[in-house]
């Protein structure tokens, strides 16, 4: 039996509102801008077609200006020393008490879960605090945790939760408790700190974009499969062919005022633009010897980003989204082999990085948009308040933050309270991680506590 | 205690209006020209772009009758052109083989002569968005398909009621799992969240989901090894006959009670107008449009029908701006365009890629209509151009003979007629230009022959992959 059909949310009706505002998403480029100088980056991995195009192919005849190849290689330039940050949506709202299970010290845990309730006995005891343990799923995590790399939230919320997969996912994407809020979190860093014309900036890794990306001013990207995005033209070939694909992204180029087609003309131009950043990844990845990843889509994802972050892209935010915490129903069918996955996927990314020397440059978060109700309801469990968040990383402080709040008082619907509030884990990824103000992104940013989340 | 209100019972549906009857609406009517470019519009809009010759037709009509023609077919549809088939020429088989009912579908979508019909069953589709991901049984699937079908123009009401006891739904939102003794939320949750009033409007709260779900209490289904899920009922022991209070109402409510208590909630009616016209424009109603819609929805009794009309009369949609085309959308009008039928699986990945596989909504919001596009669907759709194209690109020596004294000008008019003359704006038919002088860039010899017919199969796929061509 399927677990559910309600995992993730609706937020049709506010971001069709939204859609005027995403069509003005990409800036025109002005025409004469340079063309890029001979930055930093690697001609290997990217500068080739680039330049194979710009010299060879156009010359002076150019279609559409370029500038855009002067914003990657000038953020490629940089990106070896810029730090990154992985966003991991655990998305239909992840059991905490699964993925923490209590262990007796909390008697109410066995009453919650009189079928769900991992057995005593079973389960690494967190250093930290010995009355919750890592279910044995988790077990990839949990060694990470034992080497200090893993900062746990085991009660991360905010009060007044909401019970709504669109309006709880929302908050947390947009970054504040406002339903009407239209750009991610993370976009609008983007906005303030990104640039014009890189659209690997911010990466969602997936079928689709991910809203905590949304940005208002800047392009982002969305990409399934990073080594497969050539472009088949039947009927066309050789010189008519790059001209053709490239004129392609020039169509997106084109500004309008309307909104609909701008909206379109925007992701065509990021199109294009991607596919120059990627073209250096068509014949695959490969990882560093002894490093190896789980099978599935998100181990996939995983291990295409750190070829991508070593290969020098200029990367900077990047997400993941990955389902099937909507747990009405044959939780444990279902939930202990996601936990295997994601645990053991996330632990394969850790290693793989420090394989290639970058795992001071990249820190990685984790989120749902909430956690699940105490109480079982047969076979499953209901929508609930608080829930378990982590950072993860060698530069990850590995301090856990706010404490476990027990079982014994909940809040008055029945749910686990909050220790933690998620916005001001946002503020210190900005500050200690990203290194920049988070007044201006995050709404009241002074009004939140900031946890240590990077290491000293 | 005083006797509970008793919610009214469903409206049956409305007989449909003669066809010779003119719609009407309590909002403005788009009065400006309407020809050949606004009833290409519109057959995007409501259903899945023009055929060869279509929009001419409905131009001929005028408005009113051009929107007639859509909401007020009569009898069955009629589905014209070669039956779908597989790779091998096998037909399909919908109910049993994976992919084949999303394949059943869009051939329906691309060969039916009313396509209102079929683009409403898309919206309910996307309004009670169910997936076979977690359904699992393809026949469920498709007697949902037909209730939504069956249910393109008339009464929400009764819709809503049907969908509650639909077995794709029952077996999607947990109902089956929704006893006296252990209430599961799910769809008590989502009837009011995404299908009838709408998250954080104050419409209902906390306690009314959980009140709710008792009320929804006692679907049952059987399992059988040969068939599957079957059987589908409602079995009175199940349900929780005790006092519910929902939306400050206390009663007995049975399930019926429960969903019609949604319809009626004074907050449905602008949830309701406010998701149906966002499926047609792009932008908001006025306040003052929008309260006479919902005066008109009520007080036809919940009909979707006249709502429907007065939303493709409006002059929003006609004069308003462009709309993103959702990816099936594309698909069907880009075969109904070129005169494809359905001769393999391929359809499946290809409409997919571009983000929208039928009978698998990412979830049950249904898909996100603001953002269909992103740097990986673009490229599924460029690829799905690509594929419409297979075989009717120019090839051997209608490439090598190419008339090497067309010029660009005379290469983008080939390719616009050849394209059945999308609506491209003038800034897109001056880059293409740009791009087919380019194309001929220091070629000599063969190459003015053999680039000019490449030239030729490129411009057709750029019009066809243009952001005008994604958009109506």
């Amino acid at each position: 039996m399927p677990n559910c059909g309600c995992n993730d949310y609706s937020r049709t009706q506010v971001l069709r509102r939204a859609a005027a505002e995403a069509g003005r998403g990409l800036p025109a480029i002005e025409p004469g801008m340079p063309m890029p100088a001979g930055t930093g980056l690697t001609r290997r991995s990217f500068v080739s077609r680039a330049t194979g195009l710009a010299l060879s192919v156009y010359g002076a005849a150019s279609l559409g200006p370029k500038a855009f190849e002067a914003g990657i290689a000038a953020a490629a330039a940089q990106a070896p020393s810029e730090r990154v940050l992985v966003s991991i949506f655990l998305s239909g709202g992840a059991d905490s008490l699964t993925m923490l299970a209590p262990t007796s010290a909390h008697p109410q845990y066995a009453a919650n879960r009189p079928t769900l309730a991992l057995p005593n006995g079973q389960g690494v005891p967190l250093t930290e605090d010995s009355s919750l343990r890592w279910h044995p799923s988790f077990a990839g995590l949990a060694e990470l945790y034992g080497e200090g790399k893993v900062s746990v939230m085991p009660a991360i919320g905010y009060d007044g939760a909401n019970q709504s997969h669109f309006t709880s996912r929302h908050y947390w994407e947009v970054g504040e408790t406002n339903p009407f809020g239209r750009w991610g979190w993370l976009g609008r860093f983007l906005d303030q700190h990104g640039v014009a014309d890189n659209p690997l900036q911010g990466l969602a890794l997936g079928w689709d974009l991910q809203p905590v990306l949304a940005a208002r001013d800047v392009p982002i990207a969305t990409v399934a499969e990073p080594d497969n995005y050539d472009f088949w033209t039947p009927g066309v070939w050789g010189s008519v062919q790059d001209k053709m694909l490239d004129a392609f992204g020039d169509l997106g180029e084109l500004s309008t005022s309307d909104a609909g087609l701008g909206q379109a003309r925007a992701a065509v131009a990021a199109t294009g633009r991607l596919r120059d950043q990627l073209a250096p990844y068509q014949d695959g990845f490969t990882s560093p010897a002894g490093v190896t990843y789980p099978g599935g889509n998100f181990a996939g994802r995983l291990r295409a980003l750190a070829a991508m972050l070593d290969g020098g892209l200029p990367l900077r935010l990047v997400a993941i989204e990955s389902g099937g915490y909507d747990t009405h129903s044959g939780q444990a069918g279902s939930l202990p082999g996601d936990l295997l996955e994601i645990g053991n996927s996330l632990r394969s990314f850790q290693r793989d990085l420090e394989a290639r020397g970058l795992q001071d440059r990249v820190l990685v978060h984790v989120w749902s948009e909430f956690g699940r109700r105490p109480d079982e309801n047969g076979s499953g469990t209901d929508h609930g308040a608080a829930g378990a968040g982590f950072v993860i990383g060698s530069q990850a402080r590995g301090e856990m933050v706010g404490e476990f709040p027990g079982l014994a008082t909940l809040d008055d619907d029945d749910n686990l309270r909050n220790t933690s509030d998620f916005r001001g884990v946002y503020c210190a990824l900005l500050e200690q991680w990203l290194g920049v103000d988070a007044g201006p992104i995050i709404p009241n940013a002074s009004s939140f506590a900031r946890p240590a989340l990077v290491a000293a | 205690m005083p006797p509970a209100p008793t919610p009214p019972a469903p409206t049956p549906p409305a007989p449909s209006p003669p066809a010779e009857l003119s719609p009407t609406s309590p909002v403005a009517i788009y009065s400006g020209s309407f020809g050949v470019r606004e009833a290409e519009r519109l057959l995007w809009r409501a259903g899945f772009g023009p055929s060869p010759g279509h929009a001419e037709a409905l131009a001929a009509m005028g408005l009113r009758r051009a929107v007639a023609s859509l909401t007020r077919p009569s009898g069955a549809a009629t589905l014209t052109g070669a039956a779908p088939t597989d790779e091998d020429g096998t037909p399909l088989a919908p109910a049993d083989l994976w992919g084949h009912d999303h394949l059943w579908w869009l051939d329906r979508m691309v060969r039916t002569d009313q396509p209102l019909v079929e683009r409403m069953t898309l919206v309910w589709h996307d309004w009670f968005a169910t997936s076979n991901d977690g359904v699992g049984q393809q026949q469920l699937m498709l007697d949902q398909n037909e209730l939504f079908r069956r249910s393109a123009f008339s009464s929400f009401e009764q819709l809503v009621h049907d969908v509650t006891q639909d077995p794709a739904m029952i077996v999607w939102l947990n109902l089956s799992e929704n006893t006296r003794w252990s209430p599961n939320e799910n769809y008590a949750r989502e009837v009011m969240e995404l299908f009838t009033l709408g998250a954080d409007r104050g419409a209902y709260t906390e306690q009314d989901v959980r009140q709710l779900a008792r009320a929804l209490t006692g679907f049952d289904f059987d399992w059988s090894d040969e068939l599957g899920m079957q059987n589908f009922r409602y079995v009175p022991t199940r349900h929780d006959n005790g006092n519910k209070t929902v939306f400050g109402q206390t009663g007995a409510w049975t399930w019926e009670q429960g969903v019609a208590m949604c319809v009626h909630h004074s907050m449905h009616p602008s949830f309701f107008v406010q998701k149906l016209w966002s499926y047609f424009i792009p932008t908001a109603p006025s306040a003052g449009d929008r309260q006479a819609l919902e005066s008109l929805y009520v007080s036809s009794g919940h009909q979707v029908r006249p709502v429907l009309e007065a939303i493709l009369l409006h002059p929003d949609l006609h004069a308003g701006p462009r709309m993103v085309k959702p990816p099936v959308v594309l698909v069907a009008g880009l075969l109904r365009a070129l005169q494809r039928s359905i001769d393999g699986e391929y359809w499946i990945w290809y409409s997919e890629s571009a983000g929208q596989r039928l009978f698998f909504p990412p979830d049950v919001s249904g898909w996100d209509d603001s953002r269909w596009l992103d740097t990986s669907t673009v490229r599924g759709r460029f690829e799905l151009v690509s594929r419409a194209l297979t075989g009717r690109v120019l090839e051997g020596d209608e490439v090598d003979d190419y008339d090497e004294t067309e010029t660009p000008e005379q290469a983008v008019a080939a390719a616009r007629a050849w394209s059945h003359d999308p609506n491209l704006s003038a800034e897109t038919v001056t880059s293409l230009t740009s791009f087919a002088a380019a194309a001929l860039a220091g070629a000599g010899g063969w190459q003015l022959s053999t680039y000019r017919g490449l030239r030729q199969n490129a411009l057709r796929h750029l019009i066809l992959a243009s952001p005008d061509y994604q958009t109506s």
